[in-house]
C-alpha cells in the first residue's frame, strides 16, 4: 500500500511540477464556468417566463440546472483526461525511466494502480473547484442535495473509466500522442456505444445498451444510486487496469 | 552472491546471450567487457528483473531471480545504460522516491538519501532539477539511486559513458571505494575502463563468454601470439619454408587435407597479407586463410582501438 503511495504521489507532484495540471485545470474551469453561467442565465430566464405567463410552477433546479451542468462535465471529461493519462506509462518509456520501476521491489499490480491513483487524485483536485457552482445555488436558491451527491459519484466513476482507459492506452505504447487518441476514441466510443442499440435488435441492444457508459451515468443525474451501476463501473475500470497490467508485462517479455 | 548458469536470451531467430556461466563473489568488482552489442546489458537486464531470460538460471543472495524477483530487486542497485532519471525531478526528491520504491523504512529515508549525495559528490546540487544537470551529473545522479537503499550487489551497465576524462577518474574511484562492502558488476566496451577498477574481468563476445580471468592471467595469455590457418591445394615444402621465412612468423606446421598453421609471436603487426602474398608467389593455390579460433587477441585488438577512437 505505502509503495502504490509513494508511485501516486511522485505523478501526482509531477502533474504540478510541470504545466499539465494547471493549464488542464484552468481549461476546464474555463468550459465549465462558462456552460455554468449560461445554464443558469438560461434558467432564471425560462422561470421569469413561466411565472409572467402563469404556466405553473416552473422547472426544478435539478431538473433546469444539475442534470445538464453534471452531464456536460462528463463530456468535458472526457477530452480532458485522455490528457492527464497519455504521459502515465508512454514518458517513462520514452525517458527510459521503466528500468527504475522494474527493477525496483515493486509488483507490476502496484504500478498500475499507484499511476491510476495519481491521475484520480488530480480528478478530485479539479472536482473540488467546481464545488463553487451548487454553493452559488445554495447561497441564492435551495436545491436538492441529494442529486448534487450522486452527481458527483457518477462523474468521479466515469472519469474513473477514462483514466482506466488511458492508463491502458499509456502502458501500451511510448508515444503520447498514440496513447492520448486512442484514450479519447475508445471513451467516446463507450460514450456513445448505446447509440447503436435500435438498429441491432432487441438482444444485441440491450447488450450495447448495458455496455454504455452514458446509460449507467444517467441514474446518478437523476439521484439515483444502483448498485449495479457501481458495479458496471467498477467493473470497467477493473478490467482497463487489469489490461494495463498485461500490456507491461508483455513488454518486458519483447 | 551471484550465481549464472546456462543462462540463454533469444530474440526472434538471434540469441543474444547463450549459454552464460559465471560466478561473482562477495565484496568483487567484476568487470564485463565486450564490444558493442555483446550482450552485455541483456545480461544486466536479466539479473535485475527487468526482463525474463528464455533459458538458465540466476541466482542473487540466495534468491532466484526468476522466482523471487521481488527478493532479488531489493538486493540490488541498478544503473542501467541510460540513467533513469526524472528530468522534471529535484535531485533530492528523486532520490528519495527511489529509497521509498527500495523500500527504505520511512525512518532512515533522509539518512539513506543523505548518504548517498555525500558518495557521490552530489550535495551541491540537491536542490537542482535533474533535468538542468550536465550528462555527468546525471549520471552520478543515476549511481546514487542504484546505491541509496545500500544494496549487497550493485550493478552498472557502462557508468562512465559520456563523462569527461576528470569526472570518468572520479567515478572509478568511487566505485573502487565500494568494494568489500557491495558486491559489484560493471560493463564496459573499453578495455582500460575495466583494468582500473575491476578484480576480475568477463570478456564476452557475440553472447558468450570467450574469456574469465583475472587481468594478469588474461594478459599472460595474451602474449601467446596469434594462430592462422591456411588451407592449400599444394603444400610444397619449398612454400611451406617461405613462409616460415615470413618476418614474425615464429612456427609452421603441415597437417592432413594441406592444412597449413601458421604461428606469429605476439605484438607483431600485421602480417597475414604477407603470408598470403608469400604462398601465392610459390603457387600453393590458397584455398582458404582464416583466423584459427575467435581469439580474446582480436577482441582485446577492437577494445583498444575503439578506445583510441573516442
Amino acid at each position: 500500500m505505502s509503495t502504490i503511495w509513494t508511485i501516486a504521489r511522485k505523478d501526482f507532484k509531477t502533474y504540478f511540477t510541470s504545466p499539465i495540471a494547471y493549464i488542464l485545470i484552468a481549461l476546464f474551469l474555463f468550459i465549465m464556468g462558462w456552460m455554468f453561467f449560461f445554464n443558469l442565465s438560461h434558467f432564471n430566464l425560462q422561470n421569469m417566463q413561466y411565472q409572467q405567463f402563469n404556466m405553473g410552477k416552473g422547472i426544478s433546479i435539478t431538473d433546469g440546472i444539475i442534470r445538464p451542468l453534471y452531464g456536460n462535465m462528463n463530456v468535458i471529461l472526457l477530452f480532458i483526461i485522455p490528457l492527464i493519462t497519455m504521459r502515465l506509462f508512454a514518458e517513462e518509456r520514452k525517458g527510459h525511466t521503466i528500468e527504475l520501476l522494474m527493477t525496483s521491489p515493486v509488483t507490476l499490480g502496484q504500478v498500475v494502480l499507484g499511476k491510476f491513483l495519481s491521475a484520480l487524485l488530480l480528478l478530485l483536485v479539479m472536482l473540488a473547484f467546481t464545488l463553487v457552482y451548487p454553493l452559488v445555488l445554495f447561497i441564492f436558491g435551495n436545491p436538492e442535495l441529494g442529486p448534487i451527491v450522486t452527481s458527483y459519484v457518477g462523474t468521479v466513476l466515469v472519469a474513473s473509466c477514462y483514466i482506466a482507459i488511458g492508463v491502458m492506452f499509456s502502458a501500451g505504447t511510448e508515444n503520447q500522442i498514440v496513447a492520448g487518441s486512442l484514450t479519447l476514441v475508445t471513451c467516446l466510443f463507450f460514450w456513445l456505444i448505446s447509440w447503436a442499440s435500435q438498429a441491432v435488435g432487441s438482444v444485441w441492444g440491450e447488450i450495447l445498451t448495458q455496455l454504455s457508459l452514458i446509460h449507467h451515468y444517467n441514474n446518478f443525474g437523476q439521484g439515483l444510486l444502483n448498485s449495479n451501476d457501481v458495479v458496471f463501473f467498477l467493473s470497467f475500470i477493473g478490467f482497463g487496469l487489469f489490461l494495463a497490467h498485461r500490456l507491461l508485462d508483455s513488454f518486458r517479455w519483447r | 552472491m551471484i550465481q549464472v548458469s546456462h543462462l540463454t536470451k533469444i530474440y526472434g531467430p538471434r540469441a543474444a546471450i547463450q549459454d552464460l556461466n559465471f560466478e561473482v563473489k562477495e565484496g568483487e568488482i567484476v568487470g564485463f567487457l565486450g564490444p558493442n552489442g555483446a550482450g552485455k546489458s541483456t545480461t544486466m537486464k536479466i539479473l535485475t528483473g527487468f526482463m525474463p531470460a528464455s533459458h538458465g538460471k540466476a541466482t542473487i543472495a540466495g534468491a532466484e531471480v526468476f522466482e523471487n524477483p521481488i527478493e532479488v530487486k531489493r538486493n540490488v542497485g541498478f544503473l542501467p545504460e541510460n540513467p533513469p532519471v526524472y528530468l522534471e525531478m529535484q535531485v533530492y526528491d528523486y532520490l528519495e522516491f527511489a529509497a521509498r520504491l527500495h523500500r527504505v523504512p520511512s525512518g532512515s529515508v533522509a539518512r539513506s538519501v543523505d548518504t548517498a549525495l555525500e558518495k557521490t559528490g552530489l550535495g551541491e546540487v540537491r536542490k537542482r532539477l535533474i533535468g538542468n544537470l550536465s550528462k555527468g551529473y546525471r549520471q552520478r545522479v543515476g549511481l546514487a539511486q542504484a546505491m541509496v537503499h545500500n544494496p549487497k550487489v550493485l550493478i552498472l551497465d557502462e557508468p562512465t559513458v559520456g563523462l569527461d576524462p576528470k569526472q570518468i577518474i572520479e567515478i572509478r574511484e568511487l566505485i573502487k571505494g565500494l568494494a568489500g562492502e557491495h558486491t559489484v558488476i560493471l560493463s564496459s566496451h573499453i578495455l582500460p575502463e575495466v583494468t582500473a577498477t575491476c578484480q576480475r574481468i568477463i570478456v564476452i563476445n557475440k553472447g558468450v563468454i570467450v574469456a574469465e580471468d583475472t587481468l594478469d592471467r588474461l594478459t599472460t595469455r595474451l602474449k601467446k601470439g596469434l594462430v592462422y590457418s591456411l588451407f592449400v591445394k599444394d603444400a610444397a615444402k619449398a612454400g611451406v619454408d617461405a613462409i616460415a621465412a615470413v618476418p614474425g612468423v615464429t612456427g609452421v606446421s603441415v597437417q592432413p587435407d594441406r592444412k597449413i598453421v601458421v604461428e606469429i609471436a605476439p605484438g607483431v603487426a600485421e602480417v597475414r597479407d604477407r603470408i598470403v602474398e608469400t604462398a601465392v608467389q610459390k603457387g600453393m593455390g590458397v584455398l582458404e586463410f582464416s583466423a584459427e579460433r575467435v581469439s580474446l587477441e582480436d577482441i582485446f585488438l577492437q577494445l583498444t582501438t575503439e578506445e583510441k577512437s573516442e
